[in-house]
């Protein structure tokens, strides 16, 4: 049972409810913004395993190869370039497709690897903690997305979603069964939130709200919910102290309040989602 | 002058402090590299000028007629995104590889929409945006197109302001690459500290000048110390330290920047910081150009 969190963008506490709601269900933890991982911070797991993430390239044998430039032409990524006396490889661009291989007329092309990124794995208190980590200045994130979900332990994990709605966000949910959309209220929570709700329909998933910074007084979403008639799972409510201990990299639920608020959500959420 | 405002993570203030800048300088030229979540443009009543469509990708098409069931497709695609001619649009990457293979001649690579652009008139300048279909690959090549579609404007103007994306990966790095500097935003929490060391190393991988802003540095005071020594021993320029103001919020709720908020000390520290990135950069070309 695998269940995404996801926000439609950053700052909205996705990485707040995963942890906070991992750890109350015993759940295992997967942090799937490999730009920006951030659970571990609060989830302190021990016994860390690192295991690299390897990309394919092309490798040209220059004793083979008569710059004929049938890979330029087959390359949709603009990943080979042909000078006057060399075929270019811009691996950062490389999408592994075999299409240059496919083509190369003389078996001039093979494919090596290269390394993008780790992907970690540790526990605490018998949950599984994993992330993927994207080397700085590496472009592409989604091969580590890949290798990183297409390994989940069993049980219920949660994966804290890249922010956004593009295609980081699209891998993590083609490996969920149900979806939890975290917004706040205000006018660009709702904005995003649109986005977010627009993605999961199209995806055909069970889902629910959770209004994170929650006021009482403030009915901005209101509407909207009523109209698209969303299941709000629950709300964690704005306190001074609340954003302190996050910027410690403490957890809520170790502030009763707090526990209690996850408790309910979790109970909520399992009618809706488990 | 081209600036980018990044920050490794969404919801640190970014886009308040790129709108503010916007609103101090006579005649900007804004672009939205947030395509995930564009959210400058909701600051203005704009008029959209311009409108355009970004066709980011590629997708196999099978003529159902042609197919023979063969598999030939199945075997190349390294996405698992084609079985016997049944194409996954989700999974296609458009690599083209299928097509390369097929004997019937049966598949052809079309290309696909992603994103729809726009240049939006503001009162005082221009805003090149794009709204991304969902689902879509949030590419640089994007973000490089917006870009250019802001390069016809950017003659008659002075400033050239970078609203960037999350993140390290594609999309940051084509935010920020051809800009003069790139201010960071950061926020002193442990989580905030650790994405803006990462993106500080993008900076330095790419050899982009940066300077940092610290905003709501009195949430954490300890973290925010932190932060600044790191800068201290990495020769990194603090620019700005924003306080932590009420104002703000209403000022987002309001949909105006906080700059038009005079009593609000956000503003102060705003614009301070504002007049301190100017200076450095000219000082930085001066000396670059001796």
């Amino acid at each position: 049972m695998n269940i995404s969190v996801l926000s439609g963008k950053g700052g909205t506490g996705k990485t707040t409810i995963s942890t906070n709601l991992a750890v109350i269900l015993g759940a295992n933890y997967i942090d799937c913004d490999v730009e920006e991982p951030n659970g571990f911070l609060f989830l302190n797991p021990e016994d860390i395993k690192k295991r690299e993430v390897k990309v394919e390239m092309p490798i040209i044998d220059k004793s083979k190869c008569t710059m004929c430039g049938a890979c330029v032409k087959a390359c949709r990524f603009n990943a080979l370039a042909k000078t006057k006396n060399n075929i270019i490889v811009f691996e950062k661009l490389c999408h592994s497709c075999g299409a240059c291989e496919i083509v190369c007329p003389t078996g001039a092309l093979s494919y090596g690897e290269r390394s993008i990124g780790i992907i970690e794995e540790g526990n605490k208190n018998g949950m599984v903690c994993k992330r993927g980590l994207l080397d700085i200045g590496e472009p592409m994130a989604v091969p580590i997305l890949k290798q990183l979900l297409h390994e989940l332990p069993n049980g219920i994990n949660f994966l804290d979603s890249p922010p956004g709605t593009s295609c980081n966000v699209v891998n993590t949910l083609n490996y969920a069964d149900g979806a939890i959309l975290v917004t706040e209220p205000t006018a660009f929570g709702l904005h995003d939130l649109k986005m977010a709700v627009e993605l999961v329909k199209g995806m055909n998933m069970p889902f629910g709200l959770i209004i994170n910074k929650y006021d009482k007084e403030n009915h901005i979403l209101d509407d909207y919910i009523d109209k698209e008639g969303i299941k709000v799972l629950g709300y964690v409510p704005y306190k001074k102290e609340a954003a302190e201990e996050y910027s410690r990299g403490n957890m809520l639920i170790d502030m009763p309040e707090y526990k209690e608020a996850f408790i309910n959500i979790s109970e909520t959420m399992k009618g809706v989602l488990l | 002058m081209r600036i980018a405002v990044i920050s490794g993570k969404g919801g640190t203030g970014k886009t308040t402090v790129a709108v503010s800048i916007g609103a101090i300088e006579e005649h900007p030229v804004m672009v939205d590299c947030d395509v995930d979540a564009p959210n400058m443009y909701l600051y203005y009543e704009g008029e959209d000028i311009k409108k355009g469509q970004f066709y980011g990708s590629e997708l196999a098409v099978v003529d159902k007629d042609l197919c023979n069931k063969c598999g030939k497709c199945n075997n190349v695609c390294r996405y698992d995104a084609i079985d016997k001619g049944l194409v996954n649009d989700m999974k296609c990457e458009g690599c083209g590889a299928c097509e390369l293979v097929c004997p019937q001649k049966a598949i052809t690579m079309v290309p696909q929409k992603t994103a729809d652009t726009f240049i939006t008139k503001i009162p005082n300048g221009i805003i090149s945006r794009a709204k991304m279909d969902v689902g879509s690959d949030g590419s640089g090549k994007l973000i490089t197109e917006l870009r250019k579609n802001a390069e016809l404007y950017q003659r008659g103007s002075k400033f050239t302001i970078v609203d960037g994306s999350p993140g390290v990966g594609c999309a940051v790095i084509a935010s920020i690459t051809a800009n003069d500097a790139a201010i960071i935003v950061t926020e002193p929490t442990k989580s905030g500290m650790d994405d803006f060391i990462r993106v500080h190393k993008l900076c330095e991988h790419f050899g982009i000048p940066q300077y940092v802003c610290i905003n709501k540095y009195d949430i954490n005071e300890d973290i925010t110390m932190d932060i600044e020594n790191y800068c201290t021993d990495n020769g990194i320029t603090v620019v700005g330290k924003i306080p932590y103001d009420e104002t703000i919020i209403r000022s987002i709720n309001e949909l105006k920047p906080i700059v038009y908020y005079e009593d609000s000390k956000a503003n102060y520290a705003i614009r301070n910081m504002w007049n301190k990135v100017k200076e450095l950069v000219n000082k930085y070309e001066y000396k670059n150009i001796k």
